[in-house]
């Protein structure tokens, strides 16, 4: 930890919030091959509010960033493994796996999560993962949806993250997502409950201060699921979103909803450029 | 058995005779500590995984005795010096009396 004179450097700096992260200059290559990136320039559609998008990594200390270097210290791939059994595990009345139509994950799910949500024309809505392994697991397995935020569901979307790892996130923001791309926009700025923040209150207007004695980050998704060290379990963004609304002291939307979807592709958007980490660790 | 315990190990395929390596374990294991109740407020059973040990060619390397506060998916991570090519040893040993054992030959070169 690299962290100097904090309190006064932040009282100076109040209107342009100091990037105080453990170590600027740190680099995250997972496995010694795959080069991450966590600081890049921002989306267009971000102009005037960030310059740069920072992943979250930035902000954990040495310790909690080291784990994520390597896929064995990584918690998070217990879960992957777990997920790879599902993969194969037959389910439901039509007696079929993931793998009987998608084959092989690591050649059918490369790419996937760096582009979610997404707009799907066949539905045609703005699907998230969840949603979509859902609807695989009811029209095409016959079987029970998973939970939109349980432990089977988390680790299903982290089998197939991995699968796109170090892959730039980019989320398209045009033609028919556009609305709902705007909905999510209009959540994000919103101040919501009894504390009356927006999401940007914290993470873009205040990242890199503490928040009691952790660090906000800005908010990017680009490593979910994420291991998260408090609780031993991965987290997925629905989950997360319902634990920040919450914590603004606001009725939360539930998991799954349009307006958990519409702020999923918004602030999924906002990391655009980040490389797909999940799995990652945070705190 | 507990459900959903697997064994890991990381450990170099090859070292040279009398060389220092580090050997990284973890197992899947949910670690129930005993302590708690559930939602009809009876005990929940302890079982953790009560002893590690790690073995080179019948000599011990580590052994370990573990105890309900430690968390969820025990790792272990520690030094061992290989004397020459043989095979490694780790055993865990579960509350419910189950053991789960595997092994990493390392060769000298």
């Amino acid at each position: 930890m690299k962290i100097k004179a904090l309190t006064a450097i932040a009282a100076v700096l109040l209107s342009a919030p100091a990037f105080v992260a453990a170590d600027e200059d740190a680099e995250l290559i997972v496995n010694g091959e795959i080069e991450m990136v966590t600081k890049t320039a921002a989306a267009p559609h971000l102009e005037g509010a960030l310059d740069e998008v920072l992943s979250g990594w930035l902000f954990r200390a040495d310790e909690t960033q080291s784990l994520q270097a390597d896929d064995f210290d990584n918690p998070g791939m217990i879960f992957v493994d777990q997920g790879m059994d599902d993969w194969g595990t037959v389910d439901g009345s039509e007696g079929k796996s993931c793998a009987s139509c998608h084959g092989d994950v690591e050649d059918s799910m490369a790419g996937i999560r760096a582009e979610y949500p997404k707009w799907n024309d066949t539905a045609g809505e703005v699907r998230t993962m969840a949603q979509m392994i859902n609807e695989c697991r009811v029209d095409r397995m016959g079987a029970e949806a998973h939970g939109y935020t349980s432990a089977k569901m988390a680790r299903m979307e982290a089998l197939i993250s991995v699968q796109s790892r170090g892959m730039p996130v980019n989320v398209a923001i045009d033609g028919p997502a556009a609305d709902m791309w705007a909905q999510g926009k209009e959540m994000f700025y919103s101040r919501t409950g009894q504390l009356e923040l927006s999401c940007a209150s914290c993470h873009e207007e205040n990242y890199g201060n503490r928040i009691r004695s952790d660090h906000l980050s800005q908010g990017h998704i680009n490593g979910f699921p994420v291991y998260r060290l408090k609780n031993a379990k991965l987290t997925t963004p629905h989950g997360r979103f319902k634990g920040c609304v919450r914590d603004t002291r606001a009725q939360t939307y539930s998991p799954g909803s349009d307006d958990f979807v519409a702020l999923e592709l918004y602030v999924a958007s906002r990391g655009n450029g980040l490389s797909v980490e999940g799995v990652s660790v945070r705190n | 058995m507990a459900s959903g315990v697997k064994p890991r190990v990381k450990a170099p395929k090859k070292a040279a005779a009398g060389e220092i390596v580090t050997i990284k374990t973890l197992i899947s294991h949910k670690m129930e500590s005993g302590q708690r109740k559930d939602g009809d407020g009876n005990p929940i059973p302890r079982s953790i995984i009560n002893r590690f040990t790690c073995d080179f060619d019948g000599m011990n390397v580590i052994d370990v005795e573990m105890a309900p506060a430690i968390s969820t998916n025990p790792y272990f991570q520690f030094d061992a010096m290989i004397p020459g090519a043989g095979d490694m040893v780790f055993t865990w040993y579960d509350d419910d009396g189950d053991v789960y054992s595997t092994t990493k030959s390392i060769a000298i070169g």
